[in-house]
């Protein structure tokens, strides 16, 4: 036990700012990643910063008319305008002379990936000046789990039922956005936010199309505990199914975090509802299939 | 975080009083989420090495640091156990909520 006067001697030391853009009485679940993921983008981006909100979780989480449990401004748009709508914003700020505003587009992995992908092939594309921020739960989770194209191998959705379980890998967004030649493009996660925080400074200051890719565990969709959230983002890049990298213009790419030593994936698909009903072979079939990937992206950092 | 914005919920006394948008007039703070909750995190100060971990991993911005520890706010706080999960020490408990 320590004295009174032992405890008024420390201070804390605390890894990120103390501001908070992001209030209590949102209406997330409990242990809800996304969330994690707009404080801490928040935290880095600061006041001046418009959001374009397209239809997910988010566009729910923030609260219903006349209520914001943000403190910057947001346009909820269409589901697939995510990023043209981020686009346009930016445009009309220029014309207005406001060239300060940090522009984001905010959507899911059901909005990037699926039905959003055009608008933001074509602002990368153009380069036009935004801040594209994809948080991946890894499914439709806002309408009720519905399988996306970020969907893993093997997982449990309501449209991928236990006996056809969802049978092709996730789409790589991130070679699909390094193909675009964009300016800066990162992967982070919730389980390492002073990594995010730091990466979302760096895109913040680039002019050109950013795109960030956020992993945030999502308790309700992916059947596991609220409190493994933080366990569950840190595993998946301990074990490689979700790194850490940055992307420079399609070619630099920059580890961010390399594991001392690569986990298996068992434990981490263990502490998953969706992933319960896999057999031995269905994990090992997995596990390959990181393999590859996490080859694959070492020879591209390797190779600059 | 200092809750220094107002937790009322806001009273349109008239259709005039709507605006023309619908833009967001006050935070969320009149939604005590704490009424969620089952279970629920005890700090046991004596045990805490004031790292900030919990404060930092907490998705409802629901523990405040206070001369220089942590605060649980109970009327937020959803009960999701991530900071007694995430705790070093393990000095945070979940208990059985009171009702
Ligand atoms: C054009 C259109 N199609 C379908 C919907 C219904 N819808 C609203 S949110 C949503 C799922 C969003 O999934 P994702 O982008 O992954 O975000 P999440 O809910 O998982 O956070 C769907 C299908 C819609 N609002 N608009
Ligand atoms: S469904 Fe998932 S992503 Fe959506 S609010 Fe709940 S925990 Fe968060
Ligand atoms: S239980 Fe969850 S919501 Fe409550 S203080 Fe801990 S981390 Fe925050
Ligand atoms: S995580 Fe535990 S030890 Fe660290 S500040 Fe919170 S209660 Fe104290
Ligand atoms: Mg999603």
């Amino acid at each position: 036990m320590k004295s009174e006067a032992q405890k008024k001697e420390r201070t804390m030391k605390l890894s990120l700012p103390t501001e908070e853009l992001m209030s209590s009485g949102n209406l997330a679940c409990q242990g809800c990643g996304a969330t994690l993921a707009m404080r801490y983008v928040l935290k880095a981006l600061g006041q001046k910063t418009a959001l374009c909100i397209p239809a997910c979780c988010w566009s729910v989480i923030d609260g219903p008319f006349p209520y914001s449990t943000l403190d910057v401004p947001i346009f909820h748009c269409a589901f697939e305008t995510a990023a043209s709508s981020a686009a346009g914003l930016k445009a009309g700020l220029e014309m207005v002379g406001d060239t300060e505003t940090t522009v984001v587009a905010w959507a899911g992995d059901g909005g990037t990936f699926d039905i959003g992908i055009q608008a933001l092939s074509g602002a990368a594309e153009r380069n036009d000046d935004i801040l594209y921020i994809c948080y991946d739960n890894e499914a439709y989770m806002n309408t009720g789990i519905q399988r996306s194209s970020a969907t893993p191998y093997g997982a449990w959705t309501t449209t991928t039922p236990v006996k056809h379980f969802k049978n092709r890998p996730k789409k790589d967004i991130d070679a699909i956005m390094a193909a675009h030649r964009i300016p800066y493009q990162a992967t982070a996660s919730i389980g390492y936010p002073e990594d995010l925080y730091k990466k979302t400074k760096k895109a913040k200051e680039i002019k050109g199309t950013r795109f960030m890719h956020i992993y945030a565990p999502c308790p309700s969709g992916w059947k596991s505990r609220p409190e493994d959230t933080i366990k569950l983002a840190r595993m998946a890049v301990q074990n490689c199914v979700f790194p850490l990298y940055e992307v420079e213009f399609g070619e630099k790419y920059t580890l961010n975090i390399k594991p001392r030593e690569k986990k298996p994936i068992d434990d981490y698909l263990k502490l998953q509802g969706r992933f319960h009903h896999l057999t031995e072979e269905h994990i090992k079939m997995i596990q390959e299939e990181v393999d590859r990937n996490w080859g694959r992206l070492l020879r591209r950092v390797d190779a600059c | 975080m200092k809750q220094k914005k107002k937790a009322e919920k806001i009273i349109f006394e008239s259709e005039k009083d709507v605006p023309l948008m619908p833009i967001s007039l006050g935070p969320m703070l009149w939604n005590r989420t704490g009424a969620w909750r089952n279970i629920r995190p005890e700090i046991n100060l004596t045990e805490c090495i004031q790292c900030g971990i919990c404060w930092k991993f907490c998705p409802d911005v629901a523990i405040a640091i206070e001369n220089e520890f942590p605060v649980i706010d109970y009327d937020y706080c959803k009960g999701c156990g991530i900071c007694a999960e995430e705790c070093p020490t393990k000095c945070i408990a979940m208990v059985e909520e009171r009702k």
